[in-house]
């Protein structure tokens, strides 16, 4: 077995405020390799986005190993990560190229190249003859197919994805489910995918941790052993239920 | 092809409100037969610009207040703006207070400048400039405030620094929020310069104004607003040529005017 890209051991964070305490993570124990989509599922308040902030170097630990590019692949903080979050966050006064290239100007990159690997990523990300145009001239998907090639441009190591579908309506959801299979399949990148949706989780997951509230505690992660490519009839397959069973079960759903 | 056609109409319509009301105005003075000393007709009113007031001069003066006390308000409103958004704790102290110094009707505070700041043009650029800083103060703060803690999180996750936040995301995204303070502060700007000629000044429209008065002399009063105005009216005109220039037709804010 190599050594994962990521390792985390009994990961805890607690919230302090003067008057009191709240612990958001704990007992976070995984690891990821590199070229994984892992989805983190859980109810909301759950912790996936502490998770995720400990993750991006947003956040301090407080207890645990938090251990990110081992051995062979190194790993620089501040540098190798890429965000996607539920809003795009696209800058309404940016060209959607000029939004693509956001991070390369924070890290000071080589703008010429990082243009051209900007336009290769709109083509990757489905957005071909949109480089000019501005966030508003866009439908919801596409603005989140911008903000995934905005995540990639830096060609980081590890790209973090808070509920990127989470405002689409349901049938450009489980479009973007697809292009967002797609896209890692051809970017190879490793992907941690926070989700409350668990047909979502189990659709995209190469492994899936299912995260639970009150207590919050990482309770269960496992392979998805479902064929690639995936496709949406998948969802009826008998595999896939079993998996989706096994997460309101931990949830507490059943 | 739609577009223009439309603003066309657009222009029409606006051109033809007014004439309409001028043509009113011209008909409702002769046909009540209104005294010359209550209400000129248009025409009148125009014509006294060859009376001997020496309009060019005072014109002048009027415009320099008014556009000397905008600039400072501009400069000042958004330089205390900046300084707030890069300060909480300083900025938790004092917005309140400017929320409470926006309650007072600043035309009253007139004749207080004029007991500090004394008579002249630069007492009435600093009463213009007072009168009209607030508003931009305001919005320009709140439109610096207004950043997405999410967008803040990517860019920290790429180690970019306060300076970068600024220049590439905050101040770009507030200049909607500083043109809508802008145009507010025009009339106010306006205001400011004329209640310190009436107040205390030997020069201006405002100063002007209360001289013909005395006189009677109606329509040179008339005249003199009509002036007033179009300055008011053609600053207001470059905010907006500027606001065009420089903010995206889709981040526009149409609220304020
Ligand atoms: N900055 C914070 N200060 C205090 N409590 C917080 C803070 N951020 C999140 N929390 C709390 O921690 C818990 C986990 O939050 P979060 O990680 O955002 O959950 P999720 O993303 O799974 O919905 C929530 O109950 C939330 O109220
Ligand atoms: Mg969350």
């Amino acid at each position: 077995m190599t050594k994962p890209f990521i390792h985390l051991e009994g990961v805890s964070k607690t919230y302090r405020s003067r008057r009191q305490e709240f612990l958001a993570v704990s007992d976070a124990t995984m690891d990821i390799h590199e070229g994984e989509l892992v989805s983190l599922v859980g109810p909301s308040g759950c912790g996936k986005t502490t998770l995720l902030k400990i993750l991006a170097g947003l956040h301090d630990h407080d207890e645990g190993i938090v251990d990110i590019g081992g051995g062979d692949n190194p790993f620089e903080p501040g540098r190798d990560v890429g965000m996607v979050f539920q809003q795009s966050l696209l800058l309404k006064w940016r060209k959607i190229i000029d939004n693509v290239l956001l991070p390369a100007e924070i890290l000071g990159l080589p703008m010429g190249e990082s243009r051209e690997r900007a336009r290769d990523l709109l083509h990757m990300v489905g957005l071909d003859g949109f480089e000019q145009n501005y966030p508003y001239e866009l439908s919801g998907g596409m603005q989140q197919r911008a903000a995934i090639a905005r995540s990639l441009v830096h060609d980081p190591k590890l790209i973090l994805m808070d509920e990127p579908f989470g405002a689409l309506d349901a049938l450009t959801r489980e479009k973007m489910n697809l292009e967002l299979l797609r896209i890692w399949t051809e970017s190879k990148k490793t992907i941690i995918f926070v989700t409350h949706s668990i047909q979502e989780a189990v659709l995209l997951g190469s492994r899936c941790a299912v995260l639970t509230a009150g207590p919050a505690r990482m309770a269960d992660q496992f392979e998805i052993e479902l064929d690639y490519p995936r496709t949406l009839d998948m969802k009826t397959h008998e595999k896939f239920g079993v998996y989706t069973r096994r997460i309101y079960k931990l949830l507490g759903m059943e | 092809m739609n577009n223009i056609s439309d603003s066309a109409r657009k222009w029409a319509l606006i051109i033809l409100v007014h004439v309409i009301v001028v043509v009113a105005w011209h008909y409702f003075v002769v046909l009540g037969e209104v005294p010359l000393y209550v209400m000129p007709t248009p025409g009148q009113t125009i014509m006294s610009i060859f009376g001997e007031y020496n309009w060019l001069h005072n014109t002048m003066i009027t415009t320099g207040e008014v556009f000397g006390g905008y600039a400072l308000a501009v400069v000042v409103g958004v330089t205390l703006a900046v300084l707030f958004s890069w300060n909480a704790t300083v900025s938790e102290f004092l917005m309140p207070l400017v929320v409470s110094l926006n309650m007072i009707p600043k035309v009253a505070m007139g004749p207080i400048f004029i007991v500090w700041f004394d008579y002249g043009l630069g007492p009435n650029i600093i009463i213009a400039f007072m009168i009209s800083f607030l508003p931009i103060l305001i919005t320009t703060t709140r439109g610096l405030m207004e950043v997405e803690p999410e967008l803040l999180d990517l860019v920290k996750s790429l180690k970019g620094s306060r300076w970068q936040i600024f220049t590439k995301i905050q101040l770009p995204g507030s200049l909607p929020y500083i043109f809508s303070g802008m145009k507010v502060a025009v009339v106010l700007a306006v205001a400011g310069a004329i209640v310190g000629e009436f107040i205390g000044s030997e020069e201006g429209l405002g100063y002007l104004m209360q001289q013909v008065q005395v006189d009677l002399d109606t329509p040179a009063m008339f005249m003199a607003v009509l002036l007033i105005t179009l300055i008011g009216v053609s600053l207001y005109g470059i905010v907006i040529l500027l606001e065009r220039i420089f903010v995206k037709s889709d981040s526009r804010m149409e609220n304020a005017a």
